[in-house]
């Protein structure tokens, strides 16, 4: 399977995007911001995290305008699978393929540290290798990851089953690093093609540098 | 002419930024503040016909990319 990468001008999760992928046996291309296309044979779509335009204005604000985008839309509006992560969410959440909106953290840190997540929803292409409240071990690393949605809109989600992942503790229990609503660290949409989460899964895929629990979930996709 | 738009979190939405400014403001001894908001300004220098045009523009320009609508409100005010 062909993973498309997205890179902007200040994206810098690309290449551990690409060594992931390319560890799990998926070919990769990476994908400037300025192209018009996607590659045709892409089975996936990633928006990698790092700092798009300098997250001026606001996170992912001013990427989702870029080109590309408008073919990142096409794609998943064609049930195309789309994943972003850390600032990928930023973006796909700014562009409203995702619900929600993502806040400076609730204590105003820039949290960079291994974070307990459980998985809540597993009924979809990203999380099926995993069992439902399973418990990994991911890197966090982020200013802008204090999830918001209003109530009605959170009722929604869980109905539909879009919230994916909760932060917690080694038992489980939800512990919340950010503020999020919930605790939640990553979303689908309705149709369960487009994925976000604030935690990096592509940067725990080698347990000498600390957890291979991203192995589990971006397998998902390849299966 | 100017337009100046203001742009803050909703009610409703926690603004962690105007909680730690009040919770400085209280440890410097300003008493007597109930409430902060942080928020940003955005001056543009626009060109339009007449006001009413550059407010519609404006608009358009903070519904597509100056606010995020679903964390934030914001106001216009057009100087000549």
């Amino acid at each position: 399977m062909k993973v498309a990468i997205v890179q902007f001008p200040g994206t810098n999760c690309e290449y551990d995007t690409q060594y992931a992928f390319e560890k799990l046996g998926a070919r990769t291309q990476i994908v400037w911001h300025k192209e018009t296309e996607l590659p045709s044979d892409a089975g996936l779509v990633v928006i990698a995290g790092g700092f798009s335009y300098g997250d001026y204005l606001r996170s992912g604000a001013i990427a989702r305008f870029s080109p590309v985008m408008d073919a990142v839309e096409r794609y998943a509006g064609k049930g195309g699978r789309v994943l972003g992560i850390c600032n990928g969410f930023q973006v796909l959440t700014e562009s409203r393929l995702l619900p929600g909106a993502l806040k400076r953290n609730e204590h105003l840190h820039f949290l960079s540290k291994h974070h307990r997540l459980k998985v809540l929803g597993n009924d979809n292409d990203f999380l099926r290798a995993l069992k439902k409240d399973t418990v990994v071990n991911i890197p966090i690393a982020h200013h802008d990851g204090n999830y918001f949605v209003d109530e009605k809109e959170l009722a929604s989600l869980y109905d539909h089953e879009q919230v994916l992942l909760q932060y917690c503790d080694e038992e489980g229990n939800p512990s919340n690093p950010n503020g999020s609503v919930d605790a939640i660290a990553g979303v689908c949409n309705r149709g369960k093609n487009v994925f976000g989460l604030m935690p990096h899964p592509e940067r725990a895929m080698e347990a000498v540098l600390g957890s291979d629990d991203g192995v589990k979930m971006l397998e998902g996709f390849l299966r | 002419m100017k337009a100046i738009v203001n742009v803050f979190l909703k009610p409703g939405v926690l603004d962690s930024q105007g909680k730690a400014v009040h919770h400085a403001l209280d440890s410097l001894k300003f008493g007597g503040v109930n409430d902060v908001r942080v928020g940003k300004q955005i001056i543009l220098d626009i060109d339009a016909a007449d006001e009413a045009a550059a407010e519609e523009e404006v608009t358009r320009m903070c519904e597509s990319l100056l606010a995020n609508t679903v964390i934030e409100d914001y106001t216009i005010e057009i100087r000549k």
